[in-house]
């Protein structure tokens, strides 16, 4: 589980958060919503452990790492489908296999782009690349920061449909998205900016 | 780990050479332009050649060093990289590594032609060749910590420049001594010693110094 205690954060000399506490549980999602700049990526940023400049308590109790999926898809331009995810998983666990980096492309609907390089793709099927990772690492947490940007219709029921299989699997979801999400699990709701 | 990512940076320059030619192309140019701006004798270009080879291999190295971390900085590679399970100090020291391979290792290669060019003798050339095998990984490692605290500004060229050349000093000077010394037939070992103390020393430095640049940089 997540616990978050008592959260402060400043950039540009303006408060993004201030006394912000909340915890996540295993089979829960929780969806972060705010305007632009409210802090919502930064958030974030402070629960992977990118961000330090804040004061304030994030403790993890996992098993496994969170995943976290930024809104830049961390795939290499120069590199195929198949290789960028093979590396990208092997970021996370060892002895990848190639029969399943091009299992959980196909998953994701990107079958016969196996071996496309990826300065070749749209930017859509790029971050199905990187999404295609929820498929593939077993973590407990997943951080999601905008993972329906740039998703069509059908990526994003897709998407939606995996994160309510990993929920009902016990793992916890925390993302940002200007958009609802449509998942049978009850969906707990932190508005930034507004109310903090 | 470390042959992963080494693999997969050979990969990527491999697919888009251009950026990797880059500072070889400086290298040549800059070396061959000194006979038709100084002098074509012999006499002057064998004395300045040492100077003029580690310049520019100096230099070469600078201008390659800010790709080492910029295109993953910037399309989120390095936030992954820093995210992982596996040490991030072993990503760093692969990328590294590759990065000598790519410019280091090909600058020293290329090296006993051009000394050639500017009349070194053969025992000159085989000080040339050793002293940049020695010296050029203390160049990549020295470098990185230079990009890795840049690579968050738009402009960090110059600023890498600016931050490692005072500590490239020393290498350089010990190397064109080293070459001195070799060329006019003298015992060159000391000198050797020195560089590959520096060497040792900056492996067991640069890389954990490399490490937390990235982390500053990615918290920005």
């Amino acid at each position: 589980m997540l616990q978050v205690q008592d959260l402060y954060c400043e950039r540009q000399r303006r408060i993004l958060f201030e006394g912000l506490s909340f915890s996540v549980h295993s089979g829960e999602l929780l969806q972060i919503r705010g305007s632009n700049g409210s802090g919502k990526t930064t958030l974030l940023k402070i629960l992977t452990g990118l961000y330090e400049d804040y004061t304030g308590e994030v403790d993890w109790d996992l098993d496994s790492w969170p995943l976290f999926v930024s809104h830049k898809p961390g795939v290499k331009d120069q590199l195929t489908a198949q290789e960028n995810l093979q590396w990208l998983v092997s970021l996370h666990q060892s002895g990848v296999e190639g029969l399943q980096v091009g299992q959980a492309l196909r998953s994701v609907g990107l079958a016969g782009y196996e071996d496309v390089l990826c300065g070749a793709m749209s930017e859509g099927q790029r971050k199905r690349v990187n999404l295609a990772r929820l498929f593939f690492i077993k973590s407990q947490a997943w951080i999601l920061d905008e993972p329906l940007s740039a998703i069509d219709l059908e990526g994003v029921s897709l998407l939606q449909e995996r994160i309510g299989s990993h929920l009902d699997d016990g793992g916890m979801v925390i993302v940002t998205s200007h958009q609802s999400l449509d998942v049978e699990h009850e969906v707990r709701y932190l508005n930034l900016g507004d109310t903090a | 780990m470390l042959i992963a990512i080494i693999k997969r940076d050979l990969l990527v320059t491999f697919r888009n050479p251009a950026e990797v030619l880059n500072p070889l192309v400086f290298f040549v140019i800059v070396i061959s332009l000194f006979p038709l701006g100084i002098s074509p004798s012999e006499k002057v270009l064998s004395d300045i050649a040492p100077g003029v080879i580690w310049v520019a291999a100096l230099l070469a190295t600078l201008l390659s060093m800010d790709l080492i971390f910029r295109s993953d900085y910037e399309d989120g590679s390095l936030e992954q990289m820093t995210l992982s399970e596996q040490p991030l100090i072993l990503i760093v020291g692969g990328k590294i590594i590759s990065h000598w391979l790519m410019t280091g290792l090909p600058l020293t290669l290329l090296s006993p032609l051009l000394a050639m060019m500017l009349f070194v003798g053969e025992q000159g050339i085989l000080a040339i060749t050793l002293s940049l095998l020695l010296g050029t990984p203390v160049l990549s490692l020295l470098g990185a910590v230079g990009a890795a605290l840049t690579v968050g500004l738009q402009k960090g060229g110059i600023l890498i420049a600016i931050l490692i050349l005072p500590l490239y000093i020393p290498v350089l000077i010990l190397a064109t001594e080293m070459i001195k010394t070799g060329m006019t037939g003298g015992d060159y070992s000391g000198h050797m010693f020195w560089l590959g103390a520096l060497f040792a020393l900056s492996v067991g430095i640069m890389p954990i110094a490399t490490t937390a640049g990235v982390r500053i940089s990615l918290s920005h």
